[in-house]
């Protein structure tokens, strides 16, 4: 059995913890807040017990040996055991370029990394860890074990083997991986920022209300969520984080953060996370 | 003291503010809920109410409307 190491317990690592479990992987999840730990492993059990509501044809029969997959307690030391690691920390190249620091006195020379960031350069952050070519970049999305595709990144040092190896581990565990290369928000959030950026806009300025704005998108456009519900989905300050790494990747004004988005962030106002962001959740 | 109606919709509301529902509308149809809120709505059921909910029920059709939320949390509390 593979291990897979998983660094970061957020919102995006406990559900990437949660689909290798359940894909007879084991998991190695590492966090260095022990309160973080012990919430991801409250959601994944009732992620993996409550199922079955979301689809019937998804089972929770095996839940307690699925938690076994898990390693909640580790350090790491452990990353030495592992075939493949999963860094899914926060969107900040400093915190990103420290936890590398300590990492690289670990991992193992075969072991390939897979960065899941939706906007930081895969190229600028594999320069900072040892042996490029064994870097990617593995865009997953939220909620992770519902969504069936993955944007990949190759990076610049990026090898071939890498590739098919990382594409090989993501169909191994169901999601179909959609290659791109390598700039600063890829193609999703270079998009997709853009419009939940401009969303926050047409609300700070009253042309319409957060409902209005996305009943636009679901109810015109066909789309299964509008922006703001994204935005709130995704944590609004993550969305300003990638917004601040597209400003200052691109050096153009279109990436300039709403400054209703930076507010909602100073009053603890981040989206599904914190219970309270464009919506209310409880 | 509320009733377990009153107390679900209130949990309901909370999530789509200045949406009107009846007790016999389907939250799910009408395109009030996803996936990820009919799990948040078994937990709150959960803790709420001090019941357990069991493979079998997990059923989205025991929490389509607010009055067979309301039947389903009876239910289990009787049994």
């Amino acid at each position: 059995m593979k291990t897979i190491g998983v660094i970061g317990a957020g919102t995006m690592g406990r559900g990437v913890a949660q689909v290798f479990a359940e894909s007879g992987y084991k998991v190695v999840l590492i966090d260095v807040r022990q309160e973080t730990l012990e919430e991801a492993k409250s959601f994944i059990y009732n992620m993996l017990r409550l199922q079955p509501i979301i689809n019937k044809e998804l089972s929770n029969n095996n839940v307690d040996g699925i938690m076994k997959n898990i390693d909640f307690n580790c350090t790491y030391k452990e990353l030495e055991t592992c075939d493949y690691i999963i860094e899914n920390i926060p969107e900040n190249l400093t915190l990103k370029r420290e936890l590398y620091k300590e990492i690289n006195k670990f991992y193992r020379e075969d072991c390939l990394i897979a960065i899941n960031t939706s906007c930081l350069s895969i190229t600028q952050l594999s320069s900072f860890l040892r042996k490029q070519s064994n870097v990617m970049g593995v865009h997953f999305m939220n909620p992770v074990n519902l969504i069936k595709a993955v944007e990949l990144i190759r990076g610049y040092h990026t090898s071939k083997k890498t590739i098919k190896e990382i594409k090989a581990l993501m169909s191994s565990i169901g999601k179909e991986s959609i290659l791109v290369n390598d700039f600063p928000g890829f193609v999703s959030n270079r998009i997709s920022h853009i419009y939940i950026n401009e969303a926050a806009f047409v609300v700070q300025d009253r042309v319409a209300g957060v409902k209005e704005v996305d009943d636009i998108f679901k109810k015109c456009y066909g789309h299964k969520m509008g922006p703001l519900e994204t935005a709130d989905l995704i944590g609004i300050d993550t969305v300003v984080d990638s917004l601040e790494v597209l400003y200052t990747s691109y050096q153009d004004s279109k990436y300039k953060c709403c400054p209703l988005l930076k507010k909602m962030v100073y009053a603890g106002k981040l989206g599904r996370k914190t219970k309270e962001g464009f919506y209310s959740y409880i | 003291m509320e009733s377990i109606k009153d107390r679900v919709r209130a949990f309901i509301q909370k999530f789509y503010r200045g949406k009107n529902f009846t007790d016999e509308d389907d939250i799910f149809a009408l395109g009030f809920a996803n996936s990820l809120f009919s799990m948040q709505l078994v937990m709150f059921l959960e803790s709420e109410f001090s019941i357990c909910i069991e493979n079998v029920d997990l059923d989205i059709n025991n929490f389509r409307t607010i009055n067979r939320i309301v039947s389903f949390v009876q239910e289990k509390k009787v049994g």
